[in-house]
């Protein structure tokens, strides 16, 4: 968190500082710099209401930016829930939200490596394991 | 290869009857690069076998090994377990098990999974291996692996799985020396032994699942960091108020080069066919001959492949968006505006890759697991303008709509009048489905699940391969059912003969049979010789435009050089024109489409409907289009 503290001004200047210190490839630099700053920012911000751990959401819906849960159970039926556990969904794992739509819904969720796109009433229907029992929730048998 | 009788898995036996060649089928999940290292492994030497009378719907290629050999090989649809549930599935699944009609079981499977995700993507592996067929585990994407900081040890994952591994990047073709060798049948690894690891059951996922994790980490595999830069992009794309702007900048970009960039590429392959017309009709000394190969065949012909570099510009553009994962981020995006029509996301990628063409679209339906919603999609691809509608677009717009700007610099008049017909056809799509969704074929919004592939470059090969693949089909075309309509219509034009003298064409064959029709399509504002073109143009809508230029060609040889915009100029009315663009944006005028739709949905039921629908939609709003531009001009 290094830039969490700083106002735009000074980011705008910290990015023109490395910009002019940063020779060699230039525009990919720039560009990088500028989005680690962004969500480096961003992140701090979320961190302040909210643990990065599961915060007792019941289900991938609930889970806000930056949190993260481990999937309980596939509350759908049979089909549905062999095909999401193909892609990914299987109890045991965690999960974490990312980008939406325009409106928040679909949303993207990242596990077991990739990121899926699923719809408010299908995310709402993958139950996550209740905060107390994230003891034992070792990671898939 | 006689040495080693049953005595390696990663060798080909040798083949039962010599005159046949081998099968290799390539399997593997979505976004695995499937298709890559397809393109890779045949490079020109593959065709899309999936135009109707064609009966195979997978490409097939053929690939050159040592010694001069041939193999086939077949790229199936990406499936993530063998579990038969969506149709794409079951082609991948009859194929393996050697269930499909017409082919014979493969002699061995590229398993191709992606290394930067292993650990889930090896969940495959577990049913594929079990077929017992001889496999080579393809890891792709090494170079992305590496770059960020993974890694997998190859030889041991090889002693896990019982099978060789070969370590890839199908995109810029590294380690394909093991890919060759296995296909020539030449390596000679470890005698076969079972696998160390022993398969699970494949039914039970978690199971696979645990195995696979397993393998990985006894195969010593080190998960890549997260792919950044597609966070960051996604970051832009997905932005909710940027990406939907980037999405329409696309769309409005995409029309705009259209008209501009292909514009002097068509006018040099318009001249160099004028002059190739000339030089050859100067050989002719023939005077009916003569007629036949100039205003026949190279104003007929020649008047549609004109159209073949808009056409190529447009599958580039969709090629570059479909390969470089944008797709994905469209479909998200268009989602919930989907589902308030009654489809789902999932509908929005063949829907998109109908605006190249219905066929292939209507195929990639078949991801699409909701029975109802499916068809529902196959119903309303053909809505999709389709490249066949660009040549008579582009024609009607070039001689009736002036060049003028209407959003500044960002959008010409002309461009401004082909995105309209889009969204025409976008629009009769959208009310199409929503009758549907909400009368015979309503079922409850279903689920939407995709995976976002990480964003990469697309690849000139792949691109090219398309590009020239396209070419192939749009040529065979002109060369075959537009030509013989170019010749059947001059034949028809010059018949019948009195006294040695060809009629005028009016009196002709051609010209009863228009006049015939002219009644029904007057009220469109239509003429005669457009009334012939929306005949022939039932076998495809490029048709009429070269039917248009062998029946002017012939009304006025003179006029030929002035070109075939200003005689529909001097023959048509604006409201004509514009009814009949509006015709062609609603009308189903494709016997490839029609024969497709009947496939993929089992009988002569929906084509039929779909047909009359279109073609009576069609007929109405040109009829009406018509008369309110006669009432305001």
């Amino acid at each position: 968190m290094v830039y969490s503290g700083i106002g735009v001004r000074d980011q705008l200047q910290l990015a023109i500082e490395i910009m002019v210190l940063q020779e060699f490839d230039f525009a990919a630099f720039q560009l990088d710099t500028w989005f680690e700053m962004q969500m480096a920012v961003k992140k701090a911000r979320q961190e302040k209401h909210h643990s990065p751990a599961n915060t007792g959401a019941a289900n991938l819906m609930e889970l806000k930016h930056g949190e993260s849960g481990i999937l309980d159970r596939l509350d759908l039926p049979e089909d549905d829930a062999r095909r999401l556990m193909e892609l990914g969904f299987l109890p045991g794992h965690a999960i974490t939200p990312g980008h939406s739509a325009p409106g928040g819904d679909p949303r993207v969720f990242r596990v077991d490596g990739s990121e899926v796109a699923l719809r408010r009433e299908t995310a709402r229907r993958l139950i996550l394991r209740p905060e107390n029992s994230n003891n034992n929730a070792a990671k898939e048998s | 290869m006689s040495d080693c009788h049953g005595c390696s898995v990663a060798t080909l036996p040798p083949p039962a009857i010599l005159s046949r060649r081998h099968i290799v089928a390539i399997v593997g999940p979505p976004n695995s690069g499937k298709s890559t290292l397809f393109n890779r492994l045949t490079g020109l030497r593959q065709k899309v076998a999936n135009f109707p009378g064609v009966t195979v719907e997978h490409r097939m290629g053929k690939v050159k090994v040592e010694g001069g050999r041939e193999v086939f090989a077949i790229d199936l649809p990406g499936v993530y377990s063998l579990e038969p549930r969506t149709e794409d599935e079951r082609v991948t699944h009859d194929v393996l098990l050697g269930q499909m009609k017409d082919l014979p079981k493969p002699d061995a499977v590229l398993l191709i999974l992606d290394s930067t995700n292993l650990a889930r993507h090896l969940v495959l592996a577990a049913p594929v291996l079990s077929l017992g067929l001889p496999t080579l585990v393809i890891l792709n994407m090494a170079d992305d692996l590496k770059s960020r900081g993974g890694g997998v040890d190859v030889a041991e994952l090889s002693m896990q799985l019982g099978s060789p591994v070969a370590l890839v990047s199908a995109s810029r073709g590294d380690g394909f020396d093991k890919v060759f060798q296995f296909l020539a049948g030449a390596t000679h690894t470890a005698p076969r032994a079972a696998p160390l690891m022993q398969l699970p059951v494949i039914q039970d996922i978690p199971k696979c699942r645990a195995w696979a994790a397993n393998v990985g980490s006894k195969g010593k595999y080190q998960a890549p960091a997260p792919p950044h830069w597609t966070r960051r992009l996604d970051a832009v794309f997905l932005h909710p108020v940027l990406g939907p702007l980037i999405f329409i900048v696309v769309v409005i970009a995409l029309f705009q080069s259209i008209f501009f960039w292909a514009k002097p590429v068509m006018d040099l392959v318009q001249t160099a066919i004028t002059s190739l017309g000339a030089w050859v009709g100067s050989l002719i000394p023939n005077p009916t001959l003569h007629s036949l190969v100039v205003d026949g065949v190279f104003n007929g012909v020649g008047s549609v492949v004109v159209f073949l570099p808009q056409i190529l510009l447009l599958f580039l553009f969709i090629g570059i968006l479909e390969d470089s994962g944008y797709l994905a981020r469209a479909a998200l995006i268009a989602d919930r505006t989907m589902a308030r029509f009654g489809l789902q996301g999932k509908s929005f990628i063949p829907l998109l890759s109908a605006y190249a063409c219905a066929v292939p679209a209507i195929m990639a339906t078949r991801t699409i697991e909701n029975k109802r919603d499916r068809i529902a999609t196959i119903l309303i691809a053909p809505f999709m303008t389709c490249s066949a509608r660009l040549p008579v677009y582009t024609l009607m717009i070039a001689a009736f709509i002036p060049d003028r700007r209407l959003l500044g610099v960002f959008l010409g008049m002309r461009a401004g009048v082909l995105l309209g017909l889009y969204i025409l056809g976008f629009l009769a799509a959208i009310f199409t489905a929503r009758l549907l969704k909400s009368t015979v074929l309503k079922s409850k919004r279903s689920s939407f699940m995709l995976e976002m592939p990480p964003y990469r470059w697309p690849t000139f090969r792949s691109l090219g391969l398309r590009l020239i693949d396209r070419s192939k089909v749009f040529l065979r075309r002109a060369g075959t059912v537009i030509l013989a309509v170019a010749i059947i219509i001059w034949v028809l034009a010059h018949l019948p003969v009195h006294n040695g003298q060809p009629p005028e064409i009016g009196q002709s064959v051609v010209g009863m049979i228009g006049h015939a029709v002219e009644p029904a399509i007057k009220p469109l504002g239509f003429n005669w010789k457009i009334g012939i073109g929306l005949i022939t143009s039932l076998a495809a809508r490029e048709v009429i435009v070269g039917t248009l230029g062998t029946i002017y060609g012939i009304e006025d040889p003179s006029a030929k050089s002035a070109g075939l915009q200003q005689a529909l100029q001097q023959d048509l009315t604006l409201g004509g024109a514009v009814a009949l663009m509006v015709f062609f944006a609603f009308a189903m005028q494709c016997m490839s489409t029609v024969a497709v739709v009947k496939r993929e949905t089992g009988g002569w039921r929906w084509p039929i409907i779909q047909f009359a629908y279109m073609t009576g939609m069609a007929y109405v709003c040109a009829f009406l289009v018509n008369k309110a531009i006669t009432l305001w001009f």
